[in-house]
């Protein structure tokens, strides 16, 4: 595996991270507005797509797209998945201090995400892609069907 | 369980909605890393046939474009579920149970080297996602 991620690379990262609990959170604040959609009245969520909140957390979500297939593109998806929670994060801050959810003020919630930080470092910190070897389409059975490592 | 209504949703509704999220996005996520391991780095597409043809190469991937499907569905059930669970409980939980998934997921259909270390992250997300749900 390698891990090779220069500067501009780390911020396309950031902006996965950030881009994906602030559209996240925006989403939220209008669906409140919006309100309760049950299976019943899916139809209520076409008209979720006239609130200012939720349109810009789609934009910001599509933001968050085009950072995240730019990553996908240089690292591989158990590295770029885990390297961006911080956004956990962000998303329990925002919950607290902006939409005042009564559950982001819990120990459990603040500890979960403490330890979700930590095992995600694990991740961040190593290498960002698999190096995958060509096959060659003679030796490789041969390899496989002795048992012989690589 | 509270919820963002004002009304109530039970624990397995709850649950239910999150896993829904979580099963679509891990779907999305490994056929789009796919689709992008298949066409290789944007940089360097970027730099040689400029932003139209950066977008071309991945639009015109029909793996890519099952992902993005894939991903459409999630949206829709995480906007469904934020509007009647609390997005800090929705958002990171959900999030992380498609990291789980993606583990699992990338290790078997993207062989990518799911080392000791990797492993180690899901087991803490794992622990963090419990406490989350109390």
């Amino acid at each position: 595996m390698r891990h090779t991620l220069s500067p501009q690379r780390y911020l396309i990262l950031l902006a996965v991270m950030l881009t994906a609990s602030v559209g996240d959170t925006m989403l939220s604040h209008g669906m409140k507005q919006v309100g309760p959609v049950s299976v019943t009245h899916l139809g209520l969520l076409l008209v979720a797509m006239r609130n200012p909140w939720v349109i810009a957390g789609i934009l910001c979500l599509l933001g968050f797209f085009a950072s995240y297939l730019t990553a996908l593109s240089w690292a591989d998806l158990t590295f770029v998945l885990p390297a961006t929670a911080f956004g956990y994060v962000v998303v329990l801050l925002l919950s607290k201090f902006w939409l005042h959810e009564p559950g982001a003020s819990s120990m459990y919630r603040w500890a979960g995400v403490v330890l979700i930080v930590c095992g995600v470092g694990f991740v961040a910190n190593g290498p960002s892609q698999t190096q995958h070897e060509p096959v060659d389409p003679v030796e490789e059975p041969i390899r496989i069907l002795t048992g012989g490592s690589e | 369980m509270m919820v963002a209504g004002g009304g109530e949703t039970s624990v397995l509704e709850t649950w239910v909605t999150i896993v829904t999220v979580a099963a679509t996005a891990v779907a999305g996520d490994v056929l789009t890393a796919g689709a992008m391991r298949r066409i290789g780095d944007l940089d360097v597409i970027r730099a040689k046939a400029g932003m139209g043809g950066a977008i071309k190469a991945v639009v015109s991937s029909p793996m890519f474009l099952g992902g993005v499907l894939m991903m459409a569905v999630s949206f829709f059930a995480l906007l469904f579920t934020v509007s009647n669970v609390e997005v800090s409980l929705a958002a990171p939980a959900s999030a992380s149970l498609t990291f789980m998934g993606n583990a699992f997921a990338a290790k078997i259909f993207l062989k990518e080297n799911v080392d000791h270390r990797r492993w180690l992250a899901a087991v803490f997300v794992c622990a963090g996602v419990f406490l989350l749900s109390r």
